[in-house]
């Protein structure tokens, strides 16, 4: 019984310091949700549309970005390129640099295959009106693309949810980075860890309700589930 | 038989098909077809499927470019030319596609205007003002804001019709329009076609409904092995064809499409 009022109290305690990891934890999510989608929209039209040129050389970005560990990207750049090229750049900028160049690889992806699923009549159809190739892009095809693209997109938000805590490795100061630092203070490790994971549970729940809401929001007339 | 009379006497040249030649993958589709098409004319085009009847309408707007051989509107080329020459043309010569092809996140409205505003830079007004003026043209006023998913198929083949009749075209291409259409749909958009024709729309369609080629068409041209076999107008190539083949297309046709007259 003490035990267990002990545990509460330690978890009260750290409860404020915790919550805070929130800002940064979702900051770094939504940033990096961000940069890949910017990225991975005009990747994703590359790859479809491109010359073969442009296709070899997404392909390899791709590659690159999606074979390698979270965690070999992270060093990779943080303590590697970034120091090379001068850039000083926080723990936190350069993990949401590196969380948003894998994922625009993964979005790119995700877009990718709902471009090509659109078939080519759009674009002929947009063509023959005499837009060009780009304004049919720009006004035809990604506002189909993209819609289409949101059940798969809305994995996106929880794996970047659950990779986010990686860059404790670097030590940006989010949810579990902060867990740890009262864990290893404290000695209860099951509480507060705990306590990091119905955190997190709860942003991947509200999340994904939110990117449903979206989805329901922006679904196009006359089609069914 | 149809159209304002006058017209046709002027024989004012429209568009210009000079030796077409198309491969692909090593297979000749296209061996060298050559037509003209007058103002207010309607050419309708027959033939066996995958003998290049598409393949010739796409080259016409430069959906497909030719092997060889010029495509003219009026009195300038429009083959050879660089992209941006090319949506100019494009916006000149109207296409409907066999499977609609509307764009489905737009209603019906938008559909027709989008262009007007993307393309030809009209104001939102104006080009909503136009757009609801060329769905009531083809009776589909009360549905503008529908979405295509809405739409039976012939109301999205006549949104397709509005479409492309917005910018004003010198001349309509018509895909096989009623290919993917059920039976009883059919009707409504060849209704709207006839309309077309009748007020001197220049048209150029590929077709397998012969009552409509019989009633509309001034000459049928008849496409073969990637040539253009036979041609004329269709009281000559319907009851007295030059060659036995078009005799016995034409024969297939009626027993799959009813007779000449266009009953079933």
């Amino acid at each position: 019984m003490v035990q267990v009022m002990e545990n509460f109290i330690a978890v009260y305690q750290a409860l404020p310091f915790l919550l805070q990891g929130i800002i940064t934890t979702l900051g770094l999510v939504l940033s990096a949700l961000f940069l890949g989608f910017i990225i991975g929209v005009p990747l994703s039209v590359g790859q479809v549309f491109g010359s073969s040129w442009t296709k070899k050389f997404i392909g390899i970005y791709i590659w690159f970005f999606r074979g390698l560990p979270i965690l070999v990207l992270l060093f990779l750049f943080y303590y590697g390129l970034f120091n090379m090229i001068g850039l000083n750049l926080s723990a936190f900028v350069a993990a949401a640099l590196v969380l948003g160049l894998r994922s625009s690889a993964y979005q790119a992806q995700i877009f990718r295959g709902s471009i090509q699923s659109l078939g080519q009549g759009q674009l002929l159809a947009a063509q023959s009106l005499g837009m060009s190739k780009g304004k049919a892009i720009w006004n035809i095809v990604l506002p189909q693309a993209l819609r289409m693209s949101i059940p798969g997109w809305s994995n996106e938000y929880p794996a970047m949810l659950t990779e986010s805590a990686v860059t404790y490795a670097i030590g940006v100061m989010e949810v579990l980075t902060r867990g740890n630092f009262i864990a290893s203070r404290t000695y209860r490790p099951m509480p507060i860890y705990l306590t990091c994971a119905i955190i997190f549970l709860i942003l991947s729940y509200s999340g994904m309700k939110i990117l449903h809401i979206l989805e329901e929001k922006v679904r196009i007339p006359g089609f069914e589930e | 038989m149809k159209g304002p009379e006058g017209m046709k006497q002027k024989k004012e040249l429209i568009l210009q098909i000079k030796d077409i030649h198309k491969s692909f993958g090593g297979k000749e589709v296209l061996r060298g077809i050559s037509f003209d098409v007058y103002k207010g004319e309607t050419k309708v085009i027959i033939g066996p499927s995958g003998m290049g009847k598409s393949t010739l309408l796409r080259c016409i707007n430069q959906l497909t470019f030719p092997d060889q051989g010029t495509i003219w509107l009026r009195d300038q080329e429009v083959t050879h030319h660089n992209l941006r020459e090319i949506n100019l043309f494009r916006q000149k010569i109207g296409m409907v596609f066999q499977d609609f092809n509307l764009f489905d996140h737009l209603d019906a409205v938008r559909n027709v205007e989008i262009a007007l505003i993307k393309v030809k830079g009209m104001g939102k007004k104006e080009a909503r003002k136009k757009a609801m003026h060329e769905l009531k043209k083809v009776g589909l006023g009360k549905q503008a804001s529908l979405y295509p998913a809405q739409l039976s198929g012939g109301q999205k083949q006549r949104v397709s019709i509005a479409r492309a009749l917005a910018m004003d075209p010198e001349v309509m291409l018509f895909d096989e329009p009623t290919s993917a259409l059920d039976p009883e749909l059919i009707g409504e958009v060849l209704g709207v076609m006839q309309k077309l024709a009748r007020e001197g729309m220049t048209m150029v369609v590929i077709t397998h409904e012969m009552g409509f080629a019989r009633s509309v068409a001034d000459e049928i041209i008849f496409l073969e092995k990637g040539k253009l076999l036979e041609s004329g107008p269709p009281e000559i190539l319907f009851y007295q064809p030059k060659y036995e083949r078009t005799r016995r297309f034409l024969f297939k046709l009626t027993e799959l499409y009813g007779d000449l007259n266009g009953k079933k």
